[in-house]
């Protein structure tokens, strides 16, 4: 018994899945913005999981650029959340809601 | 003289009158007039006491130094593995086990479990004792006598407290999310315990010399804050939503002073692993806090706030929220909260030890003494420095401390963190013996910071009592002349 | 990856993570879910340990389980008139069926895909803990670039994230014409 590739890459793909049902099928602007999270935190196993177990590399590539790609998802995913709770709480102060139903008109 | 002007007696201003008629009624105010200060109980002890204590506190050095060297049999010339190998007798189990055959996990968790369990139970007594200690020593800031009833010197103190905690009767609040509500007093420990892994109690005895070590200890403190919030959020109690929401403010403030303090470190020692950082001041002769104070200071500073030791408590501040996030939790959930307060203040003092203060290493003195000894007494004397704040100190407003965060400490802390860049690529580049730029450097950080501090705060709107009030640099720039007045004129 | 730890520790690493994940989809409070969202990162940070991705792990528990998850507590704090229940919305059953469709198909790439083309025995040779010297390398050597714009990025959110919700307020003292500062007042007491 021994862990492969495949299981990460399932494990990755199942978080994902999941991350994409909350935030497709969530009501509250917060819970979406947690759904996008756990999609990020999957892709980042993903390519944590490339990084440790590929060995198909040219001459000059170097096998850890996976993390470094996931350094660059960690700061592209810390952005977002400031980003889109700061909308979250604008939104909230214009309408008193972050109900993502009845935010539904173009302007306000 | 009359009553009036005695009243307006203050420290240090003593005036030179005949101890006559007139004088205040009050034994302490008589001993100021008499003998110029305040006769402290270390005065009234007799001599032959103080002796006895010197002697019993050399015994117990010699002591602990004797058995170190029996048990540990000379080894700290390098060749303990880690804290699992806890002397002779765990280093003859692991051999026993590898010759009896055992597979090599069931060697590994028995001595982990051993070293474990050993860490746990040391902290424990330090905790018992750090009660007693704290308690105590504030009696003698406020003159007064402290425990003093269970026990000799009221030693028991702590374990009556234990046993009144214990028997108390746990109430859960109307309305309180019950699930949740159990979770904090046990997740609050998991932190607080974690984050002794990688500090290193002796050459190569640290339970987890992992690479990432400074690092993991921010990560590590940075997640007791999710326990608090859980407390405070559960608890269906608006002190305790303020206390857990002032905790996480505190906590978004603070990371980032200690980030960038322990920066600094990892910039001169070139390496994210305790025991290298201890390695590097032990080989240079030298304590990071002699280099880089104001970066010890910002990380001193910061870590009280993230554990809310006295200065910066406000997330307990008994005289506006009743205590805080635990304000609900009685019995020996309370009691939990309060010994991780504690172990926090312990662990702190030992992570400001390593970080700053040459850890176990103590300029050659290790070869003598046991390290673990070294750094025992290190974070003791940390952990009388936050009981000494504590006795000193009154407590921050919130906004202070969160303007204080802001305004002041993260820039500095950048531009600290500029000017030891420039002198780590000196030191790394140039051919000079280390003894002479390390002086340099520490002459020229101690001289910047000074000029920054002061600098700075002129900048944003402090002017000296008695100067000739020059204009808040920062608001003349950006605000406009009007508010820069007003602020001169507010002082 | 022979050893038995490591498999043990994927098993249940992986177990809590993705339980921690359902249950963030399930709970039925918003806070809970909250805190079931922390779980799952911290899974992740121990999975990512099973990787040997050590700067990684401490970087994840840093910025998602201390960081996010605060900047998540303090959105929902800061709406306190906002329905705490996490309640599904109208497209519930596309969402579902769009994650399980997603999960199906990595999962039958995963372990229908040869993968011994890629995973071989050199993989254990990098198994070591001292990534972070090569990635400090590579991040200011051949992605320099993207380290800036990324740096440049968060800056740019920063401001961002302060400029939305900071709340225009009505200056207190009145400015008198010509004073220096007085345009700068006189801006921010326009009507935004």
């Amino acid at each position: 018994m021994s862990v492969e590739l495949g299981h990460y890459l399932a494990v990755s793909g199942i978080v994902f899945g999941i991350g994409v049902a909350v935030a497709l099928s969530k009501r509250n602007a917060i819970a979406v913005l947690m759904g996008v999270e756990l999609m990020l935190n999957a892709v980042n196993l993903t390519l944590l999981s490339f990084s440790r177990f590929s060995t198909a590399f040219g001459p000059d590539d170097e096998p850890l650029t996976g993390h470094v790609f996931v350094v660059f998802v960690l700061t592209v995913a810390a952005a977002e959340a400031a980003v889109a709770l700061a909308m979250a709480v604008l939104v909230y102060r214009r309408r008193e809601t972050v109900d993502l139903d009845r935010i539904n008109l173009l302007r306000w | 003289m009359n009553e009036q002007s005695v009243g307006k007696i203050r420290a240090g201003e003593i005036p030179s009158m005949p101890p006559a008629q007139g004088l205040p009624a009050t034994p302490m105010a008589r001993q100021i007039i008499e003998h110029g200060t305040l006769r402290t109980k270390m005065d009234a002890t007799p001599t032959p006491r103080k002796v006895m204590g010197a002697i019993g506190l050399l015994v117990f050095l010699a002591v602990n130094a004797a058995i170190a060297y029996v048990v540990i049999d000379g080894r700290l010339d390098g060749r303990w593995y880690d804290i699992r190998d806890l002397g002779v007798g765990v280093g003859e189990l692991r051999e026993w086990l590898s010759d009896e055959g055992a597979p090599a996990w069931v060697e590994y968790w028995a001595t982990g479990i051993i070293g474990g369990v050993g860490i746990l139970s040391v902290l424990g007594g330090w905790l018992l004792i750090g009660s007693w200690v704290e308690r105590r020593v504030i009696a003698l800031f406020q003159i007064r006598r402290g425990p003093n009833r269970h026990g000799p010197f009221g030693l028991l103190q702590p374990l009556a407290d234990a046993i009144k905690l214990i028997q108390k009767e746990v109430l859960v609040p109307r309305g309180a999310d019950r699930f949740l509500y159990f979770l904090p007093p046990v997740l609050i420990f998991i932190p607080a315990m974690l984050g002794w892994g990688p500090v290193p109690w002796a050459k190569n005895m640290a339970y987890v010399d992992i690479n990432v070590g400074l690092l993991y200890t921010v990560a590590i403190s940075s997640l007791a804050v999710i326990a608090v919030f859980i407390a405070g959020w559960s608890s269906n109690n608006h002190y305790a939503l303020l206390g857990a929401m002032r905790t996480v403010a505190m906590m978004i403030c603070y990371e980032i002073p200690v980030s960038l303090a322990l920066l600094t470190v990892v910039l001169l020692t070139g390496s994210l692993q305790l025991s290298e950082i201890v390695a590097w001041q032990a080989s240079h002769n030298v304590w990071l806090i002699f280099i880089v104070p104001f970066a010890a200071f910002t990380y001193l500073f910061s870590s009280t706030a993230e554990i809310n030791r006295t200065p910066n408590d406000i997330a307990e501040a008994e005289s506006e929220i009743v205590a805080g996030f635990h304000t609900e939790y009685s019995g020996m959930k309370a009691g939990l909260f309060l010994a991780v307060e504690m172990g926090n203040a312990l662990l702190i003092g030992a992570l400001m030890a390593t970080f700053f203060m040459g850890g176990y290493t103590l300029f050659g003195l290790e070869e003598w003494v046991p390290g673990y000894l070294i750094l025992l007494g290190k974070t003791t004397a940390m952990y009388l420095v936050f009981v000494w704040l504590r006795a000193t100190l009154p407590r921050f407003r919130l906004d202070q401390l969160m303007g204080y965060a802001w305004k002041f400490l993260i820039p500095l802390a950048i531009l600290q963190v500029f000017v030891v860049a420039i002198e780590a690529s000196i030191f790394a580049r140039w051919d000079v013996p280390g003894v002479v730029s390390l002086t340099l450097f520490a002459v020229v950080n101690l001289a910047i910071t000074a000029a920054l501090v002061r600098g700075w705060a002129q900048a944003i709107g402090y002017s000296p009592k008695g100067g000739a009030g020059a204009m808040p640099l920062l608001a003349t720039v950006t605000g406009g002349l009007k508010a820069a007045e007003r602020m001169r004129a507010a002082g | 990856m022979e050893s038995t730890g490591i498999v043990v520790a994927f098993w249940v690493l992986s177990a809590l993570t993705i339980g921690a994940g359902l249950a963030v989809f399930l709970s039925r409070n918003l806070v809970h879910a909250i805190m079931f969202l922390i779980l799952a990162f911290l899974g992740m940070a121990g999975l990512f340990v099973t990787l040997s991705a050590d700067f990684i792990a401490v970087a994840q528990v840093l910025i998602y389980a201390g960081a996010i998850s605060v900047l998540l507590v303090f959105a929902v704090m800061l709406t306190p008139l906002a329905s705490r229940d996490n309640a599904n919305s109208l497209y519930v059953v596309p969402g579902v069926l769009a994650g399980l469709a997603l999960a199906a198909i990595v999962g039958f790439v995963a372990f229908e895909a040869d993968w011994a083309a890629l995973s071989g025995a050199a993989a254990d040779q990098r198994a070591s803990g001292a990534t972070i010297e090569v990635i400090g390398d590579l991040l200011i050597g051949r992605y320099v670039l993207a380290f800036e714009i990324a740096s440049i990025l968060l800056l740019f959110a920063l401001l961002g994230a302060i400029v939305l919700v900071h709340e225009r307020t009505e200056p207190a003292v009145e400015v008198e014409p010509g004073a220096a500062g007085g345009e700068l007042a006189r801006e921010s007491r326009e009507p935004a």
